[in-house]
């Protein structure tokens, strides 16, 4: 059987990520894509503990831990002392959605601005898992968090995190999905030989904040793309493109009923993200025939 | 020096009337509930009490631990617990990778969740319990197969092996912190309370 | 009145709800969170009548309680180590702004390394910005203090911020007996804010504007006057509460000082373990007693200098260091004795920094050890390295 991936780990086994973590999975790839000369910055989130304490590091590369808000601004400093001193490397923030769509966005927006060449990924599951499931502005539309109990569910939309990143004009923005790891990888290849930021916005299930099961998370990650709730595309220089394009899209209610942090869900709800869930697809196709 | 160290170690202890309780399950298993509610059943008996959970970063299927400790007087230390009278553990696949027994007073008692009968178990000190809590806890609807909620079960046990706190305490406190099937688990302290193996 | 069994961290939410805070703008960070997620539910339920903004950083939380306290509003925020870092530009405006708001600071040790476990650095590097500063030894306290600070920074000669510290995990994730008197009592000791001054559409004024040096100094002086008046303010509410709900506080708790030789200067928990190691050095002969600093900023400096003037020797025990210097409790017990006539030596030790445990024996060796005269004056005592 031929593997359509890089081979070499440079990740060790036995981190401490929850049963069944997106995150893990998707640090994974990434470093199978980048390769050894590779430097990654990791703000507060779920993986300032996955990476292990103190003496361990769970990576094979170089890695500075961050203050939360500073991923993208961290990064940019290493980069520029790495040019100044004419090393060769990628330096890669590894942010989650807190520390990117949130707190982290003023340094990630400067970062974006003067085009600093910097890969940036967001894992995002979708809340501060961290620091035991409080919303962030990647929290869908309805869904339940410690913030957003049950009775007042999270009452405003997913920030739309690409589109802000496509509108800084870089040369480089894609999302992905941890079920699609060959897309994943492709991107950040890519992502690497680009010189300028490059956005990569992967989304990557939490059974614990989710309240779904362990050995649905690849499912999920799946069914997320394939109710086209997380289309995979990539902005590159400005033009769009597609990557996955269900023909028959699933009905959100197949995603949604397996997680256990949107149970509260009526049958109008459902039907509400749904249609949200349709325009949004529409959207994005017109924004592909455009652009 | 050495003597007057463990002179002052006997004084301290009769001093103590404290009662120390340590409790290791895994994150998610219910451990820390299971100090918190053994608090709340002595708080109802009169006594002051304490309850906090390892302080450390907690994951899913990792081992944690809880503690409290219970007194007649008001308890002013704020410390960890480091001898506990009494070792409560959630799941005996624990027992293989953390030593459950550290710390445990000569005549401690420790108490496992097991079908086990406790003269099976050689930890070289303690006086052993047994009680089958999972089976209790799927029996009643509790958790699932693979994750059953043993720590309501389990503190019936602890009320029949250590008997300082009543069992009737104790299932007034599950009815009050118990964020679902209240009944169910309130039962399974009761059945557990009844079952408990040991001496 | 309810009596419950709580963790420190919902002491401060039910303290909130109970002052009838109408805007919290809060940020989580570990080990913070229970107190916002236990607000947002009373919010939810209806418990409690306020917004709940759930900001997007804690410099963004601070902003938003300055805006609401502003528009006069009662505001109430909360965080720890690296939030209040974050917060510190919005701290001085809050103080500098004459703005009564409450903020509840876990005290978490700062990174890197990252740590989640207790020192007190994060908020003594705040002591200079102009907020109030209660460290608190119970959850009780915890409770009781919250309802306080909004009475202490209200008072129109205070109108000055208050923060409200507790260990982290040591009180905020250790559950102890609460007692919480009726609401309607609360309310009696606790009225609605009435701000003096605020955004009002019908007397509109500028708040903020540039100040040229013709006045500013002005401004600092009364600022400083408004902390030297809080003491007193301090210990009234204090006596007051203990009148209504019988029990009492004030700048600081002294244990068993009557016939001390030697006194520890303490606070937050390690003040209450150190209560049981006076019992037992008590049992062993030994005149010793503990003063708690409850309230730090103001510091408490007349309650010093009456404490020192009757013992032979002190023993300052900090949860913090001041790089460069020393522990800072230490310094500011110090330069409080340093022009009395008559002053007994006075000790620095350091201890439990980055959350390491203190227990009993350690605070009952520390003493024994000064006692024989074999800590060093004039140098850092570091209790328990292991370099």
């Amino acid at each position: 059987m031929k593997l359509t991936i890089p081979e070499e780990e440079l990740m060790y086994e036995g981190t401490v990520d929850c049963q069944g973590c997106g995150a893990g999975l998707a640090m994974r790839y990434a470093l199978k894509a980048l390769g050894k000369r590779t430097f990654v910055v990791i703000p507060a989130c779920c993986w300032s503990i996955i990476a292990g304490p103190f003496p361990y590091s769970s990576l094979q590369v170089p890695l500075y831990h961050t203050a939360f808000e500073t991923a993208a601004v961290v990064s940019s400093g290493i980069k520029a002392a790495l040019e100044i001193k004419g090393i060769d490397a990628t330096v890669m923030a590894w942010a989650g959605d807190g520390g990117t769509f949130d707190i982290g966005i003023q340094s990630l927006s400067g970062a974006a601005e003067r085009n600093e060449d910097i890969i940036y990924v967001c894992y995002d599951n979708e809340a501060y898992m961290n620091t035991g499931i409080q919303r962030s502005s990647a929290t869908p539309y309805k869904a339940w968090t410690t913030t957003t109990p049950r009775k007042y569910p999270k009452a405003r939309p997913k920030k739309n995190i690409d589109e802000i990143m496509v509108a800084h004009e870089i040369p480089y923005v894609a999302t992905a999905s941890v079920a699609y790891p060959e897309d994943f990888i492709r991107k950040l290849q890519k992502a690497k030989n680009i010189k300028g930021t490059k956005f990569i916005h992967v989304l990557a299930p939490c059974p614990t904040g989710w309240r779904s099961l362990p050995e649905h998370t690849i499912k999920l990650a799946r069914l997320a793309v394939q109710t086209c709730i997380f289309p995979i595309y990539e902005v590159e220089d400005g033009k769009y493109k597609i990557n996955i394009k269900p023909k028959n899209p699933k009905p959100v209610e197949e995603y949604l009923k397996l997680q256990g942090r949107f149970r509260h869900l009526t049958e109008e709800d459902i039907k509400e993200i749904q249609e949200a869930t349709n325009r949004k697809w529409k959207k994005l196709l017109k924004k592909e025939e455009f652009f | 020096m050495e003597k007057t160290v463990k002179k002052r170690r006997i004084f301290l202890m009769e001093e103590i009337k404290m009662y120390e309780v340590r409790f290791h399950g895994r994150g998610g298993q219910g451990a820390v509930t299971a100090a918190t509610i053994l608090a709340d059943a002595a708080f109802h008996e009169g006594k002051d009490v304490q309850a906090f959970p390892m302080f450390g970063v907690e994951r899913r299927g990792a081992p944690v631990a809880a503690f409290m400790r219970m007194d007649t007087k008001p308890i002013d230390i704020k410390t960890q617990i480091y001898e506990p009278d009494c070792v409560v553990v959630l799941d005996p696949t624990l027992m293989s990778v953390v030593d459950v027994t550290k710390g445990l007073k000569e005549n401690g008692k420790i108490i496992i969740n097991s079908s086990k009968d406790p003269k099976e178990f050689n930890l070289g000190k303690g006086k052993v319990y047994t009680i089958d809590a999972t089976e209790i806890a799927i029996k009643h609807g509790l958790g699932t197969k693979t994750n059953p909620i043993v720590n309501t079960a389990i503190l019936g046990a602890y009320s029949k092996a250590v008997g300082n706190v009543k069992i009737e305490s104790i299932e007034e406190a599950i009815l009050q912190n118990a964020p679902r099937k209240k009944e169910e688990n309130r039962k399974a302290a009761v059945e557990a309370y009844e079952k408990t193996r040991g001496e | 009145m309810v009596k419950k069994v709580i963790y420190g961290n919902h002491a401060v939410s039910y303290g909130a709800r109970d002052s009838r805070v109408e805007v919290i703008a809060a940020y989580p960070i570990t080990p913070q969170t229970q107190v916002v997620e236990l607000l947002s539910e009373f919010c939810a339920s209806g418990e409690l009548k306020a917004k709940f903004i759930k900001v997007e950083s804690e410099h963004s939380a601070m902003a938003a309680c300055v805006g609401a306290s502003a528009a006069g509003a009662r505001a109430f925020t909360a965080t720890s180590s690296q939030g209040l870092a974050l917060m510190h530009e919005m701290l001085h405006w809050a103080s500098n702004a004459r703005h009564p708001i409450v903020m509840a600071n876990i005290n978490r040790a700062m990174g890197p390394p990252w740590s989640i476990w207790t020192d007190q650095n994060d908020s003594i590097a705040q002591r200079d910005t102009g907020w109030l500063q209660f460290y608190c030894s119970t959850n009780q306290e915890v409770y009781d203090t919250t309802i306080q600070a909004f009475k202490i920074c209200e008072n129109d000669k205070v109108l000055l911020p208050g923060m409200l510290i507790l260990d982290a995990f040591v009180l905020s994730h250790t559950s102890e007996v609460v007692d919480m008197p009726p609401q309607e009592e609360i309310d009696e000791f606790l009225p609605p804010y009435e701000a003096k001054y605020k955004l009002d559409l019908d007397d509109p004024r500028a708040f903020g504007g540039l100040m040229f040096p013709d006045w500013y100094y002005e401004l600092k002086y009364k600022q400083h006057r408004s902390m030297e008046k809080a003491l007193k303010i301090i210990e009234d509410v204090g006596r007051e509460f203990g009148e209504r709900f019988g029990r009492y506080y004030g700048l600081v708790e002294e244990y068993r000082t009557d016939d001390a030789e030697i006194v520890l200067v303490v606070s937050s928990t390690v003040a209450q373990t150190s209560k049981e190691a006076v019992d037992l050095l008590r049992k062993e002969g030994m005149r010793i007693g503990l003063v708690r600093i409850r309230t730090f900023r103001p510091f408490p400096k007349e309650k010093i200098r009456k404490i020192a003037s009757k013992v032979d020797m002190m023993i300052v025990i900090d949860r913090n260091i001041s790089f460069g210097s020393e522990g800072v409790f230490y310094t500011e017990t110090k330069a409080a004795l340093y022009n009395e006539k008559s002053r007994p030596p006075v000790y620095g030790v350091i201890i439990g920094l980055g959350g390491r445990d203190v227990r009993v024996e350690d605070i009952m060796n520390i003493a024994k050890k000064g006692k024989n005269n074999k800590l060093e004056i004039n140098k850092i005592n570091w209790w328990g390295v292991k370099l």
